[in-house]
């Protein structure tokens, strides 16, 4: 993975730009010693790391803005950042480049029940916008397994999703409106706290932009009341073909689960080891839940366990109470940590129409096979959105390449049956160069356009998304 | 008015005109100003049509009641409920699932599922320089470069002609039931809609028709519909006056509120007006007739030729002149907005011949 070299000039007037920091930010807000840098030198995809020229940690929009205008003037590029748990790289720094974290700003600004609404600082994390409404009965829907950690910032910028996204859709799907700064310190308020937008709908391609497009210091996200109740069912299979058929047949079947997960024998095995929740040892698994009053759920469950019992599952466990689930659900909630106990590992993240999944996951046994490294597969079945988890050694020489080479076939893959890259993580640095398997130079260039309209001077973030070759005109300009 | 049949054509179209196109979808919303006509109507079917994955793939010219058929054979549906507003405009012609998503149309279960928007998962469209160009996908969850699906919707043909668009569609409710309250005032009505919405029971529509009824949506299994009717039975003190359980008189119910047919063949202007549901009781009490729906962020209002009801309301949100002449179809942006919005449409459209003038 490459990245662009640093501009000598800019590393040269470090003490000039830090100065100028320093005149519109408190001094512990600047932050330029190497030691305290290295707390920024990479985000969650640790492969790859690099100190920035410095970060700043601003507490209200008017310093965002102030930073920025400097920034701009200064010719600095600028990363944004939330809690930095991007597993694509996105808030990877270059050596010349200023890390903008909105960490400090993390608060409550308005709930608004009646409305259904709540207005946040975006450095506030995912799970506790929903623990200041939870108490009322309410929670923000979208709930990537890292929201105890995660900020909302990252979750804009990434357009992040979760296990309920079937559901309640991913973040643009709740996110009303947004205070933005642009690059050369603009501020502005897009959306709000009404439905839809009045002209382009420019929260839309806000959303997901991965920190090129502007820094977003506030948001006004709609929160859902909550459900009365919810409860899963756990299914093994003898095989993954049956499993991906029986996905699909319970979506035909009309009740629309909050969540299907799915879980393959490797990944089975390496969680029962390590969380011990009594999963059954077959091939595949899935964990459907559904949601409502007690006679809802099992109105619901009725009909799904019909669907399932024509699949000849090797297990059906219904949950009985409150600790069932809670223990049906151990096993998926603990799958990462799991497998990072046995293995070093990269996450990919593609999707495919679920319609494909049994040839989609019997081609990666296929590469699998051909590389010499293990993939264990955990994912959200109903949406399609896998999540292969390659197993490598990162102390042997050369395993790291080939498990990246590894990875990129499985998401050509993912691209060939019709998906794509990447369904909630970003593309960030990590799957940057794979963009042309997806998109013609044509498609890429319109994106690119919207990122000019935005930030002409293309300083916000740049060397991520776009593969490096297809931004460098833009980039030297 | 050109009429091409494939995606080649219609680049070829574009990248040949050297001066205004007006792009046509069904022609339910005949757009002013000056051109000469590109209909989407030869770029019509349904391609990919898979119930088990939740995806539908046609052409943007396709007619929205092909695609809802399909649906509905299969018990599945779009789930933003898509207008026909032919009646209330006073045209002809046959909605398309292009111009849907071209005007982002969305009805009443935009309260609680979503607008076309957020069932939109992948398009291809042809911009102002004749590229064709795609965004998107056919999967649900795609986070692979920048959201141009989103940008596209509800651009009204001024980014680029769509050719084909891809929606996540969902399992039609096999039962419906609508509490019916008889009205009250505009702030007690909200507080039935208000106090529906943020109660557990998927209220999926939230209106004030036109005659004052206040209506409460529940969709899904029919024991389910039947729990909770029963529980929202009472709200903000007031009983249900009764509950519409039979499926047609739903449909119908529905259907006046999402085609606003209680303004259709009414002379004056008419404005769709976007806020905060709290506003909404200030903006009604304004001395024109008013029609309520998700749950007090949607107003249909009728007013004379010459009002600007822009003029007279202070909240934050925007009118669309939906029917009527002499003021801005769309609502005045501020500068900084205005100015992104005016980027982006030279970045799509270099030349400025997609429905020029229309949004700004
Ligand atoms: C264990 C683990 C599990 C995960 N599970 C999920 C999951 O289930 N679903 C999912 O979607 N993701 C998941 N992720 C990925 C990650 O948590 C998300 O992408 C998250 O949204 C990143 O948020 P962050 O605040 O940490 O962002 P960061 O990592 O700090 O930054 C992410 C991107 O956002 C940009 N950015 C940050 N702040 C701003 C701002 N203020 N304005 C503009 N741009 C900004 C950055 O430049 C960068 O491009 C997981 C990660 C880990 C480590
Ligand atoms: C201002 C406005 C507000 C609306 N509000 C609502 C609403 O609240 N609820 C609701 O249900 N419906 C609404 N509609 C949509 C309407 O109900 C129809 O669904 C919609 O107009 C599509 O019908 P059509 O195919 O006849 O399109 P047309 O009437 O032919 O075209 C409508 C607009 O879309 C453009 N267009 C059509 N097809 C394409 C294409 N393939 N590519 C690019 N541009 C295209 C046209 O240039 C024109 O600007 C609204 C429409 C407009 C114009």
């Amino acid at each position: 993975m490459d990245m662009p070299t640093p501009k000598a000039e800019i590393i040269a007037k470090k003490a000039r730009v830090i100065g100028l920091l320093e005149s519109v930010l408190p001094k512990e807000a600047v932050i330029h010693h190497e030691a305290e840098l290295r707390a920024y030198e990479c985000d969650a995809l640790t492969a790859y790391k690099c100190p920035p020229l410095a970060a700043v940690l601003p507490a209200t929009t008017a310093q965002v803005s102030d930073v920025l205008k400097i920034c701009h003037q200064e010719g600095v590029p600028v990363v944004p950042r939330g809690a930095g748990t991007s597993l694509a790289g996105g808030a990877l720094p270059t050596a010349d480049c200023v890390i903008l974290g909105v960490a400090k700003m993390n608060e409550v600004l308005e709930t608004d029940y009646p409305n259904r609404i709540i207005r946040v600082q975006t450095g506030r994390t995912n799970l506790s916008v929903t623990g200041a409404v939870e108490e009322d009965g309410f929670f923000y829907a979208p709930d990537p397994s890292s929201q105890l950690a995660c900020a909302i910032a990252g979750n804009i910028a990434m357009n992040s999703g979760g296990a309920h996204c079937l559901k309640y859709g991913v973040t643009t799907n709740n996110l009303l409106g947004v205070t933005m700064v642009l690059m050369d310190g603009t501020v502005m308020e897009i959306g709000g706290a009404y439905m839809d937008a009045p002209g382009l709908d420019l929260l839309g391609v806000i959303c997901g932009s991965e920190g090129q497009l502007g820094v977003v210091t506030e948001a006004t996200l709609r929160i859902l009341p909550k459900p009365e109740g919810a409860r899963p069912v756990l299914m093994g299979f003898d095989d993954n073909e049956t499993a991906g058929a029986c996905v699909a047949d319970i979506i035909k079947a009309g009740v629309l689960p909050v969540a299907i997960e799915f879980m393959d024998r490797p990944c089975i095995r390496a969680t029962e080891a390590f969380a011990q929740a009594g999963y059954p040892d077959c091939e595949a698994l899935l964990i459907v839940e559904v949601e409502g009053s007690e006679a809802e759920i099992d109105e619901q469950l009725e009909v799904i366990l019909k669907v399932a019992a024509t699949h000849n599952p090797v297990e059906l466990r219904q949950s009985k109470s409150a600790d069932e689930s809670a223990r049906i659900w151990l096993g998926r909630k603990s799958a990462f940590g799991a497998m990072g106990q046995i293995n070093d590992y990269i996450c990919l993240d593609g999707t495919i129409p679920v319609s494909n999944l049994p040839m989609v996951l019997g081609r990666m046994n296929e590469i699998s096979a051909q590389f010499g490294l293990d993939v264990a597969n955990v994912f959200h079945a109903g949406d399609g959105n896998l999540h292969p988890l390659i197993l490598f050694d990162a102390n042997k020489p050369g395993d790291l390449e080939t498990c990246e080479a590894m990875g990129a076939e499985i998401l050509k893959l993912c691209v060939e049956a019709g998906g794509c890259l990447t369904g909630e993580h970003g593309v960030g640095v990590e799957k940057r160069d794979l963009m042309l398997h997806q998109f013609s130079p044509e498609d890429l260039d319109i994106q690119m356009a919207v990122k000019d309209v935005f930030d002409p001077a293309w300083l916000l973030n740049p060397a991520k998304v776009f593969p490096l070759t297809v931004s460098a005109a833009r980039r030297a300009a | 008015m050109m009429t091409p049949t494939t995606e080649a054509e219609l680049a070829e179209a574009i990248g040949a005109a050297t001066s205004p196109l007006r792009i046509k979808g069904g022609g339910t919303r005949v757009m002013p100003g000056a051109g000469e006509g590109l209909s989407t109507r030869g770029l019509s079917g349904i391609s990919l049509y898979e119930p088990g994955a939740l995806t539908v793939v046609a052409g943007a010219g396709t007619p929205l009641a092909e695609v809802e058929a399909a649906l509905e054979a299969e018990g599945q549906m779009l789930p933003f409920e898509p207008g026909v507003m032919r009646g209330l405009l006073g045209t002809h012609g046959e909605p398309t699932i292009g111009g849907a998503v071209a005007c982002n149309a969305s009805g009443p279960r935009r309260v609680q599922l979503g607008a076309c928007r957020d069932f939109l998962i992948g398009l291809r469209f042809v911009d102002g320089a004749g590229r064709v160009l795609k965004n998107g996908g056919r999967v649900m969850k795609n986070v692979t470069g920048y959201d141009l699906v989103k940008l596209l919707c509800g651009s009204y043909g001024t980014l680029g002609v769509i050719s084909e668009v891809a929606f996540k569609v969902l399992p039609k409710p096999e039962t419906t039931a609508t509490l019916i309250w008889r009205g009250g005032t505009f702030a007690e009505d909200l507080q039935v809609m208000t106090e529906a919405l943020c109660s557990p029971f998927g209220v999926t529509g939230a209106a004030r028709g036109h005659d004052g009824d206040v209506l409460i949506r529940v969709e899904g299994m029919a024991g389910s519909v039947a729990y909770r009717s029963a529980q929202l039975r009472l709200l903000a003190g007031r009983a249900a006056a009764r509950i519409e359980t039979d499926a047609s008189a739903n449909d119908a119910l529905w259907r006046d509120i999402r085609d606003v047919t209680c303004f259709a063949g009414q002379p004056g202007r008419i404005w769709r007006t976007s806020v905060k549901p709290s506003d909404m009781p200030a903006i009604a009490a304004l001395p024109h007739r008013h029609m309520v729906d998700w749950g007090g962020g949607l107003i249909w209002t009728l007013t004379e030729e010459n009002i600007d009801l822009r003029a007279q309301i202070t909240a934050p949100g925007h009118s669309t002149l939906l029917r009527g002449c002499g003021a801005p179809l769309f609502h005045p942006e501020p500068p900084p907005i205005a100015a992104l919005s005016a980027g982006l449409r030279a970045k799509f459209d270099p030349r400025g011949i997609l429905n020029p003038g229309l949004m700004g």
